[in-house]
Formats: structure tokens, C-alpha cells, sequence
């Protein structure tokens, strides 16, 4: 199983097609969709994590693009605001990576970027919402 | 004779500290010192221990007045940042309590709820000098004719602000696990089906109540470190235990004792009063709290030398026992184990993560020992201390 984070943008000339519904049902996908924004005739952003068999996100994702969508994958865009971290180690029990991991014997709590596949399960975990999803550093998700 | 070798009063720890000549270690710099030189030596050296904790403490909130207006009204109901606080009191006085979610928040509804804001954040906001907008609604009296009020208050313009917490540092915490079939998110974090994590929260050796575990220099008007500024302990918290399950070295092995505490909010920062959001159970506040313990003989010496591997407490499942009142639990580990990494339930390895902040709760230790070798803080002898066994 695979789990990540994509930015989806749709043009403007798809947004009415049930595209979402086709990856569920032709690619055994299943998905959470953490924001979309989508106006009727214009184009529509959507950031969503497709969970499902690795060569099935990939032919998913070759789907959408097919379809005009543009993928952009949120890998490595996962930032810890360490103004609002308070180092408490909660994040450390969930995170599947070992990206954040907690240093002994002083217990305090290490971000290993170079760790993190961009999964997104530490951003609701963190009682300080210090975990942040952000887009090429400017759209910031968490606010 | 005296059952002590060492007999300090709390005078002559005070004038040591005036003096300039006051030794203050952490808690967890005294384990090391009783462990080489014994509790009596330890007590001669070593006047005063800090010790510190950082977490989420629900039962927090403050009292605030808010000032007359002109025409005068009588709050009814008010909303700090759309978060509703208890205005059953005075005319312009009110509670707001922690975990009080804001007005239309969509709660658990889409379950496991974010509780992105609550009345633990709108504390926040007001330490770090944020404006907080201010809903106030009346029925109107002759001497109060005023029915609406809404403007923005800054911290620093309230009349009076006082942090009230009724329940904060809890000595010892249970070790939650889940053994259900299904992932559960509650005030102890998200815990995967089948035992699969561990989450505890307490800082151990360096926790308050760790360190004097029958009370006998906490109480009623003990000075503390209270959210960045000075506090008082004001009464024994709300479920305050003192008859739980203990070990041989005093230690509680249950949740146990708890401290009311109060302090000004007008001195607090906001690195140390925090506004938190618990997936699927609410908004809180992690409260800082460090406590001061005097080192009046080697009884204290012992207690305060306590470490991780001499604390333990028990392993509960949230799922169904913790929720249904079932008194059981599946082991016990120590704070050494919880702190390594792993713990065994069951025969099985699960690995641990913790919700209490030791880094946190260790520069707490240490602000409250800088504070004390400057001589800005002195210690309080309590006028009554906390119920004991
Ligand atoms: S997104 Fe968070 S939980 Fe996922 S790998 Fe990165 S740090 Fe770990
Ligand atoms: S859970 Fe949040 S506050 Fe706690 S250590 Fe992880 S990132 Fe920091």
C-alpha cells in the first residue's frame, strides 16, 4: 500500500467529468481530499492523497493526466514551524518513516526531511498543528 | 534529637537565595547527586530542586473582566473569538475554559474532528499579545440598560486576567494502548488497533509531584513557574488521589495527586501556555509548570533523587476499559522503558511515543533554578499542604 499527496489542477473544461469517481472504480484507489477548490467554469486546485497499490496510483495518475489534469506531487513539501513545535514526541509515535524520531537521551524531537515521503498522517496528529503541508513554499494549507 | 542529620527551614533556604549562595540543581541533576554522595550528603550540598512539566492540562482557563461600558451592560452570554465563555458571574466578569470549542465548530461530526480552535488557543492569542475579538449580549436591566456589545481586547488592555487552573499536574498518568479492531483518536492521541503504539504523558523524573510524592512542601500559597510567569499553588486539584497504588520509594504507580493552581495572566508567554488540538477529542492547553522543592532534609534529598527507572506506571486500554470504568490493566513499565522507545504488552514489542514535552519540561527546571540563583524567586512555605494517604 501507498499513500501520498498530489496537487491537482483541472482545467476548466473537465471540471464537470467524474473523474475522481473513475479513479475509484477503474484503479482501485481510494482517496481523502484534504482541500479543492473548484468554481464552476473555471479551474478547479484539489490536494489529495491517493491510498492503493503503488502500479495502481501509477496508472491512476497517468489517467489524470490523460484528462488534462496536471499532477504535481507534494513529496518533500512537508515543513515543521519550529515557533510552534514544542517538542513533545506525539508526532514520533505515527510518522511510518522514522523522518520524525526522538534523540535519547535528551528526548528531543528531530525532523529528517530527507526522510519524509510527504504522507501527511503527522500534520492532524500534532497537538500544535506544527506540521505543515505547503505548495512550492506558498500555498499554506494548514491555515 | 532530631530524626534528621540535615534540618533546613524554609528561612534559611530564602536567605541563602537573597544571599546569592543558594545551591539549586534540577531533578535530574540531583538523581546523579543523591545516587554519588547518598541523600544526607545530597541534602547538605543541594537547597532547592526544580522541577518542570509541559503538556496538555485540560482542566485550565482564566477569569477575565472586561471592563463597563458606556451604557452599562450585564454580559449574558459572550463569545471570546467566537469561542463562548461562562459569563454567570458579574456584570462584566467571566470564565473561559479551555477546552470549550468555538460556536460552529463541526465538533466530531466528520469523526475524527480537528478542533483547530477553542478557548485554550483564544489563551494563547491573549498572552502573545494578539487582539481577541469580543462578543458580549445582555437582556437589559435598569442599572445595566446596555443589550450588545462586540469590540476588539488586547491583553494589556483588559483590567484583570487571571489564570485558574482547577486540575493541572497530574503525578503519574496511565500508558494508553487500544486492543479494539478499529484506530482510536483520544485526549491520550491516536492509537492503532490491535496494541499496536503505546502514548504516555508524564515527564518523569523531572515532574513536580514525582519529586515530593506525599506532598510534604506542596500546598496551599507554594510559589511556582506558572506559563512563563510566577504562581501559586492554590488549592489540591480536582481528583486529587493521594491513596492511590504507590511503591516503596513513595512514588505513585496510578494517576494520584493534583495541584490547583492561579496566576496572573498578564506575566505568562505564549511558549508556555499553548493552545492544542487533541484529532477527535477537543481543543486544551499545554500549561508549563515548574515547582520549586526545598531540599529541608535527606528525606527530601531522597525523594527528589528519584529516577526514570524507579517511576512506573500502568498500561490501560482506551478502547473499552478506560471508557467503561474497567479497572484493569496489562502490566505495568517503568518511565526508563516508556522513555526508550519500547515497551512489551502482552508479549509483544510496541513501540512508545510521548504527548508530555521533556525537553519542555527541562527548561523549565532550568529557568526556575536561573530565576532562583538571581534572587528573583523565593520559596513559599505552604500554609497548608496538600491531603495526604
Ligand atoms: S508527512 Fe509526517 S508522518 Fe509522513 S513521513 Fe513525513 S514526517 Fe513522517
Ligand atoms: S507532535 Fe507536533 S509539537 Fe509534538 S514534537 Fe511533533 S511536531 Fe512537535
Amino acid at each position: 500500500m501507498n499513500t501520498r499527496l498530489y496537487v491537482l489542477k483541472f482545467p476548466k473544461e473537465v471540471i464537470d467529468q467524474p473523474i475522481i469517481c473513475n479513479l475509484v472504480k477503474k484503479y482501485d484507489l481510494q482517496f481523502n481530499i484534504l482541500k479543492a477548490t473548484i468554481l464552476m467554469q473555471q479551474e478547479g486546485v484539489m490536494v489529495i492523497e491517493f491510498v492503493g497499490h503503488k502500479t495502481n496510483v501509477k496508472k491512476g495518475l497517468a489517467y489524470l493526466g490523460e484528462m488534462g489534469v496536471t499532477v504535481q506531487s507534494l513529496a518533500g513539501n512537508i515543513r515543521r514551524d519550529d515557533e510552534k513545535c514544542y517538542q513533545c514526541g506525539a508526532c514520533t509515535g505515527i510518522c511510518p518513516t522514522g523522518a520524525l524520531s526522538l534523540h535519547r537521551p535528551d528526548m528531543a524531537v528531530v525532523f529528517d526531511e530527507d526522510k519524509c515521503t510527504a504522507c501527511g498522517l503527522c500534520v492532524s496528529v500534532c497537538p500544535a498543528r506544527a506540521m505543515e503541508v505547503s505548495l512550492n513554499g506558498n500555498i499554506d494549507l494548514a491555515a | 534529637m532530631s530524626e534528621y542529620k540535615v534540618q533546613k527551614t524554609y528561612e534559611e533556604i530564602n536567605a541563602r537565595i537573597r544571599a546569592g549562595q543558594a545551591v539549586v540543581v534540577t531533578a535530574e541533576e540531583m538523581v546523579g547527586i543523591v545516587k554519588k554522595n547518598g541523600p544526607v550528603e545530597a541534602a547538605r550540598k543541594v537547597d532547592v530542586v526544580t522541577t518542570g512539566t509541559f503538556s496538555p492540562m485540560c482542566s485550565s482557563g482564566a477569569f477575565v473582566n472586561f471592563g463597563h461600558a458606556n451604557p452599562t451592560l450585564k454580559a449574558w452570554k459572550v463569545w471570546l473569538n467566537n469561542v463562548p465563555a461562562y459569563a454567570g458571574l458579574a456584570a462584566v466578569d467571566v470564565y473561559i475554559g479551555a477546552t470549550e470549542p468555538t460556536e460552529e465548530d463541526p465538533l466530531n461530526k466528520v469523526f475524527p474532528g480537528e478542533f483547530l480552535y477553542g478557548g485554550g488557543h483564544v489563551l494563547e492569542d491573549l498572552v502573545a499579545g494578539r487582539k481577541v475579538r469580543l462578543k458580549a449580549i445582555g437582556y437589559g436591566t435598569d442599572c445595566y440598560p446596555n443589550k450588545s456589545l462586540e469590540k476588539e481586547v488586547t491583553l494589556a488592555e483588559l483590567p484583570y486576567a487571571l489564570l485558574v487552573n482547577p486540575r493541572n499536574c497530574y503525578q503519574n498518568y496511565n500508558c494508553a494502548v487500544n486492543l479494539s479492531e478499529r484506530t482510536i483518536y483520544c485526549y491520550m492521541g491516536t492509537l492503532k488497533p490491535h496494541g499496536r503504539n503505546a502514548t504516555y504523558c508524564s515527564a518523569g523524573e523531572l515532574s513536580p509531584l514525582m519529586n515530593d510524592p506525599f506532598y510534604k512542601t506542596i500546598g496551599l500559597g507554594t510559589r511556582i513557574f506558572l506559563g512563563g510567569g510566577v504562581g501559586y499553588v492554590t488549592w489540591h486539584g480536582s481528583q486529587h488521589n493521594p491513596r492511590a497504588l504507590r511503591s516503596e520509594n513513595g512514588t505513585t504507580r496510578r494517576p494520584a495527586g493534583t495541584l490547583m493552581v492561579q496566576g496572573d495572566l498578564k506575566q505568562m508567554s505564549p511558549r508556555w501556555l499553548k493552545g492544542v488540538s487533541m484529532q477527535g477529542y477537543g481543543s486544551s492547553l499545554a500549561v508549563g509548570i515548574g515547582v520549586p522543592i526545598p531540599i529541608l532534609n535527606e528525606e527530601m534529598a531522597t525523594y527528589t533523587g528519584v529516577s526514570d527507572a524507579e517511576i512506573f506506571t500502568q498500561i490501560v486500554d482506551y478502547a473499552y476499559d478506560y471508557s467503561h470504568g474497567v479497572a484493569r490493566n496489562y502490566g505495568e513499565v517503568s518511565y526508563a522503558q516508556l522513555k526508550s522507545g519500547q515497551i512489551e504488552v502482552n508479549g509483544k514489542v510496541v513501540p512508545t511515543a510521548p504527548l508530555s514535552s521533556v525537553v519542555r519540561a527541562r527548561e523549565i527546571a532550568l529557568t526556575l533554578k536561573e530565576w532562583i540563583e538571581a534572587g528573583r524567586f523565593l520559596l513559599e512555605k505552604p500554609i497548608q499542604t496538600l491531603p495526604g494517604e
